[in-house]
């Protein structure tokens, strides 16, 4: 592109998008302006989510394209820091948006391997990928693994793993796309799935990569506004600094450890009464566990006989004169809350075991590293620490959906700038989170505990009433006042709630759906797309029909986005489970699969085809056979490895990778020259002979090779 | 096409620079959270193992990234394989 056009279209879009957050700053005050005029909050919440959606799916219609360079890589014409804001967006996921601050809620420190792992991988696309995979400037992650290796098996392999790590992800992303338009609309969960589920094909239907791009930009900006805007105002509220990453560590951070050495102190009077509930659920534990004990003695002899003892209760309350209605009532609740058989017996015990157990302990330091009892546990919590943000870097140098991102820079240079752009981006959220953490723990802390039961605020009752796993009190020592052994707040209510917490106008909490919103399907969008063009591109075009017209391709890969992303919807309308447990499949699937064989392939002349193959297939079956033998779902049960949690499999996947690469390459001949001669080609921005050949190619080769 | 020993210079030192970002990237990342209580004995903002963790490891990560486009820009036009200029 001529030097002019480029400058042009780069003050463009500096305009549109200045234009683009002014405006949306200003519907965000207009929506203000309605709460205040008296608009009911449920119409709040819609005019939110239907009138950004709208706005994705214009951007989307705008950035239509009938071009192939277009729809799979934006025309390589993304500046480094509009493609770093799209990666962002691309990056910060529902599960993070929604869910970071309160795992740090939940954890404490050890919640931060998260943190660390979703911003130091960056440091490995930086390093080890990104400038590399901009050189070679092909459309997708297996193309580079195909170009490199040779043969259609690699690139097979590679787009077989690409879709599985990306399915997995994706299915925990239109999760969170159901879960926010069900929770702020009131639509069912299943429809809010397809609902959502339309939000994310207008923006790549019609546009592929480079309307993905542009609406990704859009919803960057959406998601980190509607994250700050409350961390700021709670910042203020509690600390009367503003730069909240800085007051939670230096005001919030240790009035928070003072609190939790008070409740912990059995002295104190508050620390005394903390020291009443957890009596109390010491012995609903003890009692949970006599009735289990019995049940395993018993069986269902037990149960008639426990079930016989009610009714006989029953009869007795119902005898007596005046009849107390509560009691009767409660006692009628009994026998038709017990289980009708042992193992719905047995399943309700232990899980009235566990939850009181978990209530028995003392309240956790927030600031404190791998907290336990003894040294052994301990070190089992660092070694598990240390694993899960290895698996969690090396995962995000390996996600085909961030990879394919820097193929769409102008240059390798802006491919390295746009990685520091990205990262930027993504640190301003990922600092965020755990301040957010820490200014909430305050909150509760100091506001909330304390307080008496006859004058809670709003927000504990609105929230109980949408999910008693999620928000929880109850008088359990019925002293009248509340003690934090007394409050159950689920991890992905903190951000959510936090604008109510704050003391916000409903304004603010429509926005913050909004933002989630915008995390989820901005990620959703890049997996979908990475999923659709492994399948159209690289099996489609580059195996079965390689003379297809670029036509054909089009259609060809948009009919392919569109039944992924049925079947994707429909795989997460079954609810599979535990959204944690998919993505830590999904980063340790990556990083077994994919990062050896692209890594060694672009520092390891030597390595060839079949090391590739080997690899490959060895750190994918390496970590899947982990994750079968050692999540308790599967029921298999198998003894832990050095004590390794099975959501960082990939720390055993990654080193059979590597020495699959290794051991295959040796034990075959060294790749032909052509191949080392690619490699040499990757390694340098320009090789002086490319000057004439090469060069003037790139741009005008809209249809790959 | 023939490597110059001035490309081979290049590769060896564009190596020799990521093998040190990677040290430092994980200096402040493993080792900092393999030490992160003793760490923690020490308060400047807040105890350093938790901030480390929360937010100092995040600041390094940034500038390794920044660093490294830096240094390799003027390498390659040091060595003569930067691409051409069209913007």
């Amino acid at each position: 592109m001529p030097d002019r056009g480029r400058k042009f279209f780069r003050s463009q879009l500096k305009r549109y998008y200045i234009l683009y957050t002014g405006g949306f700053l200003s519907f965000v005050a207009f929506a203000g302006v309605l709460e205040i005029v008296g608009v009911p909050n449920r119409m709040l919440g819609y005019l939110f989510l239907f009138s950004t959606l709208l706005l994705y799916a214009s951007i989307g219609f705008m950035s239509k394209t009938a071009e192939v360079s277009e729809y799979y890589v934006a025309g390589r014409r993304v500046p480094a820091f509009f493609n770093g804001m799209a990666t962002g967006g691309d990056w910060l996921s529902a599960a993070s948006f929604i869910g970071m601050a309160g795992t740090l809620y939940a954890n404490g420190y050890d919640g931060l391997a998260f943190i660390l792992g979703w911003t130091g991988g960056f440091c490995l696309v930086a390093l080890l990928l990104a400038p590399y995979l901009r050189k070679f400037g092909q459309f997708t992650i297996p193309d580079f693994l195909g170009a490199r290796y040779g043969g259609n098996l690699p690139r097979l392999i590679g787009a077989g793993a690409a879709i599985i790590c990306s399915f997995t992800y994706v299915v925990a992303q239109i999760y969170g796309v159901g879960l926010i338009t069900s929770r702020f609309t009131g639509l069912e969960f299943g429809i809010g799935v397809f609902v959502g589920l339309a939000g994310i094909l207008v923006c790549s239907f019609l546009g592929g990569m480079k309307a993905v791009t542009w609406t990704q930009v859009a919803q960057y900006i959406v998601l980190i506004v509607a994250y700050m805007i409350p961390v700021v105002w709670l910042s203020v509220k509690d600390t009367g600094n503003p730069v909240a990453q800085i007051a939670a560590y230096t005001s919030a951070l240790p009035k928070v450890t003072e609190l939790e050495k008070e409740f912990n102190d059995k002295t104190t009077p508050r620390g005394a009464a903390e020291e009443s509930v957890r009596a109390i659920f010491r012995e609903r534990e003890a009692a949970a566990e006599a009735r289990l004990a019995a049940l395993d003695r018993g069986g269902n002899t037990y149960l008639l006989a426990e079930r016989k003892k009610l009714a006989d209760r029953l009869a007795h309350l119902k005898q007596v004169s005046p009849p107390d209605a509560k009691a009767v009532y409660a006692a009628e609740r009994a026998i038709r809350d017990f289980p009708k058989d042992e193992a719905r017996a047995r399943e309700l015990w232990q899980h009235d075991r566990t939850t009181a157990s978990a209530k028995t302990v003392p309240v956790l330091a927030h600031a404190e590293p791998f907290s336990a009892s003894d040294d052994l546990e301990r070190g089992r919590k660092k070694k598990n620490f240390l694993a899960l943000v290895f698996c969690l870097m090396v995962g995000t140098a390996a996600l085909p959906h961030i990879l394919m991102r820097y193929y769409t820079t102008p240059s390798v240079r802006e491919a390295r700038a746009s990685v520091f752009w990205s990262l930027l981006f993504i640190f301003l959220f990922y600092c965020t989170a755990p301040a957010l953490g820490i200014l909430v723990k305050y909150e509760v802390y100091n506001s909330l505990v304390g307080s008496s039961f006859s004058q809670l605020p709003a927000w504990v009752s609105n929230w109980a009433a949408v999910d008693k796993t999620l928000m929880a009190i109850t008088d359990v020592n019925r002293d009248g006042i509340v003690q934090l052994a007394e409050i159950t707040i689920g991890s992905d209510l903190i951000v959510l709630a936090t604008p109510e917490i704050a003391g916000m106008p409903y304004v603010i909490s429509g926005l913050v759906a909004a933002g989630g919103l915008a995390a989820a399907l901005s990620t959703a969008d890049g997996l979908l797309l990475t999923i659709a063009n492994a399948l159209s591109h690289d099996v489609y075009y580059k195996m079965i029909d390689p003379n297809a017209p670029s036509s054909r391709r089009l259609v060809v890969s948009k009919a392919v986005l569109l039944v992924v992303a049925l079947v994707a919807a429909y795989a997460t309308s079954l609810k599979p489970g535990d959204i944690l447990i998919l993505v830590g499949a999904a980063f340790s699937l990556a990083a077994s699969g994919l990062f050896p064989a692209l890594v060694l392939g672009v520092f390891w002349q030597r390595a060839n085809k079949l090391g590739a193959i080997i690899g490959m297939l060895s750190g994918l079956a390496v970590c899947i056979y982990y994750m079968w033998a050692t999540y308790p779902l599967f029921g298999v049960n198998a003894p832990l490895w050095f004590d390794i949690q099975p959501i960082s499999a990939g720390v055993f996947g990654v080193p059979a990778g590597i020495v699959g690469v290794i051991v295959g390459s040796l034990l075959s001949a060294p790749p032909p020259v052509e191949v080392q001669e690619f490699v040499e080609s990757v390694r340098y921005p320009r090789l002086s002979a490319e000057v004439a050949a090469d060069v003037p190619k790139r741009d005008s080769r809209p249809l790959g090779l | 096409m023939q490597l110059s020993d001035g490309h081979r210079d290049y590769w060896r030192r564009n190596r020799r620079l990521t093998l040190a970002l990677l040290l430092v990237w994980f200096i402040v990342t493993f080792v900092a959270s393999w030490f992160a209580r003793e760490l923690n004995e020490l308060t400047i903002i807040g105890p350093m193992g938790f901030y480390m963790g929360a937010q100092g490891a995040l600041i390094v990560y940034v500038l390794i990234v920044w660093y490294y486009a830096r240094r390799m820009d003027k390498l390659d036009r040091e060595f003569g394989v930067a691409e051409p200029e069209d913007d």
